[in-house]
């Protein structure tokens, strides 16, 4: 490419750059790539620009941060401290908050920046779950992004900890007693962890490197590949009109898309700056230097942490400990602890994989589900955050104990067997309630919108008139593909020999009777025909009545999108629109 | 109108047998006309649309001129009120120099930029069956050229240089990570025969006299931060801290083989929970109930520690106490039992 005698410093550097990189070909390729816009897809951004946030209010922090449990003794200004022993971790705390100038707001936006983090990222991943976003060929980014999940806590957990005041000095101490608790290797393990006997005078240091190097580290590299996927497949859009599994409708990543991602970057930025400015969040001069002995009641650990401690109050402990061989189980940690967390973790990862296999689908899917097509599923999901939240709940007890004055113990034993009966309600409301709002959307597309028009007949009848959806209203409630069981061949095949993988088969058939046998499906043209030829009459008198609009009935009956009729239904539909 | 509404009801009379058959389902309209905005179509709004956007920006930068003010004439003071002050400035500051930013570049994009939806074609994400086969053929040929294949010792040399050479970082890693590894130690604390309860954090040595019935006394072994003790104190401290009550020799049931671990009605127990260790420090002096703040585990101070409520399993171990010549409170031995948590090895 020849350079033009009378080009500006732009063209001359973008000159300089593509000679040298061809990043021209890049530009052409992405600078229109095609993004589609829903609030619902602005949480994972929300995760992403809360974790940038994380990073720049974090190396601020790293700069007078002090990593150490070498013993030092207060002389700072905080009056209600001085001459206490405090390790130098807590001492550079204090020093941040209170004699650094903006060391507080920094240190106030980088926790608030973290619980929102984790936040965003579990608000994406119900979203990406419920819309079925992980369906093929998204199946690897879910677990992409539900490894940054669990880092994202690793990261949280790893930070709450630096500061080594009391609080979270218990905290590390529960950590401790939950390791120690796992068969054989728990001692060694928890040797391994703090460098020797608890607390020790390396857990500090060594969380810091996790903290500052390798979980950062590793949550950039996950974003980027994240990231990467959501180019390569191309972002899922809803069932819209237009929106087709062939193509992707939204708006060019230049200028339009770049101005609003970026533009609610600073706004995520804002909010938390103004959370760091006037919401006071782990205000370790209250709680003082990590000390083995003393112990804060109503402590509550971030709330990502919560459910976990909400299992550790609900199990019951009496004979919980077994003893095998001489060998102790403390199944009342291990169980609350260890497995819980790690079969709600497999479960999690392992969902995509569960669905595909029980529908047997291996096509791709760019269209995100309204969660009420998928009643199952939807209601499997709602079921596991009700449990959550029981959790949740439970890892307050304390605080809605003193708050409404209630026995701990009446709020433990309500919780322990709210636990057990609320996920199987939730399961069942929510699967009611998602058939329900199918069968709404069948309604609405076979009888249309009451208008609250009474109209009387010559006969003396009265009816409602119903203005029929247009065919864009319409599309969105019966765009979706019915699913049906999956059919079980029988267990002989046409010459009596017993087919073989009868019992695997079986076992899938059951499941997906599980998913799919109670369902509406949505209105076919078929039955959208024979609903108008039923009511026609009305539609005719009604029209016949006086002033009801002429759209109404040419509306019903021109509604089903036969080809014949393509062209009658636009022209209906121009007259709603009119 | 009316003939297309009879062509339907035709349709449906005849169930699909007359006419052409209905297909099993909608079609999609296709995008929807677009909606221009007023902005579009009004200059006057653009116009104003366009002010609102520069004020917006400017927002941002008397937020940014205001953090710096505040930066340099607000000093962080040495009381928790005026660093709040510090705090809720710089913090107001930094929300307007940001948030103006967003705000702006989103209205600006709303009202002024071109938001015609755009569609882009979807290709299936496999690679076409050409290109695999070129794939397949094309690291064929590589292991082809390599050998791997026809020379196994090769394979197995390979394979066995790349999993051991992870060892040199792997073996002192592992050797060193743990400290010395010695998780007996667990086991062990600072009580032994003889060792004065003192008050903790002074470290002053308690009278039994002094124990009045119901008082509570925070307790930790004499001489915890001297001599060999200095550098890994905390450590000691973690597994040593007991919590000391008086009782009334009415209310207090013992164990037979406990009588003589009180003294008094002094009883003296381990204040790590047997939990997950918390320490265990709420005591409820009508009811003799400690109760575990974190998790809610709840011990009979007066019954051997026995848990009577939460997710504790195991009493909380009692220290054997008696007084020395001098009237101090003093242990007659270390605890009989690891304190803490339940472990593997526990029992062994």
């Amino acid at each position: 490419m020849s350079r033009p005698s009378n080009v500006g410093g732009a063209a001359a550097t973008a000159d300089y750059l593509d000679q040298r990189t061809g990043i021209g070909l890049a530009v052409k390729a992405f600078a229109r790539k095609v993004f589609p816009d829903h609030w619902s897809f602005l949480l994972g951004e929300i995760a992403l620009y809360s974790f940038l946030v994380l990073l720049s209010t974090g190396v601020f922090l790293t700069l007078f941060f002090v990593p150490s449990m070498g013993q030092v003794t207060y002389d700072g200004p905080f009056a209600p401290m001085q001459g206490v022993q405090m390790s130098e971790a807590f001492r550079s705390t204090m020093a941040l908050s209170f004699e650094v100038t903006g060391g507080l707001l920094m240190r106030q936006i980088h926790h608030w920046a973290a619980v929102v983090f984790i936040a965003a990222i579990v608000t994406h991943m119900m979203r990406v779950f419920f819309t079925g976003a992980f369906r093929k060929p998204r199946e690897v980014n879910w677990l992409v992004g539900f490894t940054l999940m669990i880092l994202g806590i690793a990261a949280g957990f790893s930070g709450y900890s630096l500061p080594d005041d009391v609080l979270s000095g218990n905290g590390l101490r529960i950590t401790d007693g939950v390791v120690k608790s796992i068969p054989i290797i728990g001692s060694y393990l928890s040797y391994f962890i703090f460098g020797g006997e608890f607390p020790g005078d390396a857990i500090v240091p060594r969380l810091f490197t996790v903290h500052i190097l390798l979980v950062p580290g590793l949550i950039l590299a996950l974003i980027g590949l994240h990231l990467f996927f959501v180019v390569l497949h191309k972002h899922t859009h809803y069932g819209l009109p237009g929106r087709t599994e062939r193509n992707v409708v939204g708006y060019p990543l230049f200028p339009v898309y770049v101005a609003k991602a970026g533009g609610f970057f600073f706004i995520v930025f804002g909010v938390l700056a103004l959370m760091g400015a006037t919401m006071t969040i782990n205000p370790v001069w209250n709680y003082g230097p990590y000390d083995p002995s003393p112990v804060s009641a109503g402590a509550q650990p971030d709330w990502y942490m919560l459910f976990l401690e909400g299992a550790l109050r609900l199990m019951p402990g009496q004979g919980m400990e077994w003893v095998i061989g001489g060998f102790t189980i403390p199944m009342n940690v291990l169980v609350p602890a260890v497995v819980l967390p790690g079969l709600l973790f497999t479960a999690l990862a392992a969902y995509p994989f569960l669905e595909a296999y029980v529908t047997g689908d291996r096509r791709e899917h760019h269209i995100a589900d309204r969660p009420r097509n998928a009643p199952v599923r939807t209601a499997i999901g709602v079921a596991i955050l009700t449990a959550f939240g029981v959790l949740v709940l439970a890892g307050s007890n304390d605080i809605i104990a003193t708050h409404f004055g209630l026995s701990i113990n009446a709020i433990t034993d309500v919780c322990r067997l709210l636990l057990i009966v609320t996920p199987f309600l939730a399961f069942w409301v929510t699967k009611r309630a998602c058939l329900g709002l199918q069968r709404k959307d069948r309604e609405l597309v076979l009888h249309g919108h009451e208008t609250g028009r009474i109209v009387r007949f010559a006969s003396g009848e009265y009816i409602e008139v119903h203005r029929p959806l247009d065919e864009y209203e319409r599309w969105v409630r019966v765009a979706n593909e019915p699913r049906r069981p999956v059919e079980l061949l029988p267990v002989e095949d046409e010459r009596g020999v017993r087919r073989p993988g009868y019992r695997r088969d079986a076992a899938r058939a059951r499941l997906s009777r599980f998913f799919f046998e109670d369902r509406v499906e949505p209105v076919t043209p078929a039955e959208l025909v024979a609903t108008q030829s039923h009511s026609g009459h009305d539609a005719a008198l009604a029209l016949g009545g006086g002033d009801a609009a002429g759209a109404v009935p040419s509306g019903r009956h021109a509604a089903p999108e036969l080809p014949s009729a393509s062209a009658s239904t636009t022209a209906a539909a121009d007259a709603h629109r009119r | 109108m009316s003939t297309s509404g009879s062509e339907v009801v035709r349709h449906a009379d005849g169930n699909g047998a007359v006419g052409e058959p209905l297909p099993d389902r909608f079609d999609n309209p296709g995008l929807p006309p677009h909606r221009s905005r007023l902005t579009d179509t009004d200059p006057a709004a653009a116009r104003r649309a366009t002010r609102q956007v520069v004020a917006l920006f400017t927002l941002s930068i008397l937020g940014t001129i205001g953090f710096v003010v505040a930066y340099a004439l607000v000093p962080d003071g040495d009381t928790i009120a005026s660093v709040r002050l510090s705090n809720l400035l710089l913090g107001l500051g930094l929300f307007l120099a940001m948030f103006g930013i967003g705000a702006a570049a989103i209205h600006w994009a709303k009202t002024l930029m071109s938001v015609r939806d755009v569609a882009e074609d979807r290709h299936p994400q496999r690679s076409s069956t050409k290109d695999r086969e070129a794939a397949v053929a094309v690291l064929r040929e590589g292991a082809e050229d390599s050998g791997i294949a026809r020379r196994g010792v090769l394979k197995g040399a390979v394979v066995s240089a790349l999993v051991l050479a992870p060892l040199t970082i792997a073996v002192p890693l592992i050797g060193e990570v743990g400290g010395d590894w010695r998780v007996s130690t667990l086991r062990h604390t600072l009580w032994e025969r003889g060792k004065r309860l003192t008050r903790d954090p002074s470290g002053t040595p308690i009278k039994a006299e002094d124990v009045t019935v119901g008082s509570v006394f925070h307790v930790i072994p004499d001489g915890l931060r001297e001599g060999e003790n200095a550098d890994h104190w905390i450590e000691e401290k973690a597994k040593a801290v007991v919590l000391m009550v008086r009782l009334d020799p009415a209310d207090l049931k013992e164990a037979d083989d406990r009588k003589d671990w009180s003294y008094e009605g002094i009883v003296a127990y381990s204040k790590i929970c047997t939990h997950v260790g918390c320490p265990v420090a709420l005591y409820e002096r009508q009811t003799h109930h400690l109760l575990c703040p974190c998790h809610q585990s709840t011990f009979d101070i007066a019954d051997g520690a026995r848990v009577i409520f939460g997710p504790a399993n195991r009493p909380l171990p009692q220290l054997p106490i008696t007084v020395d010549d001098e009237g101090y409170l003093v242990a007659q031995s270390d605890f009989t039992e690891p304190i803490g948590p339940s472990y593997w090895e526990r029992l062994k």
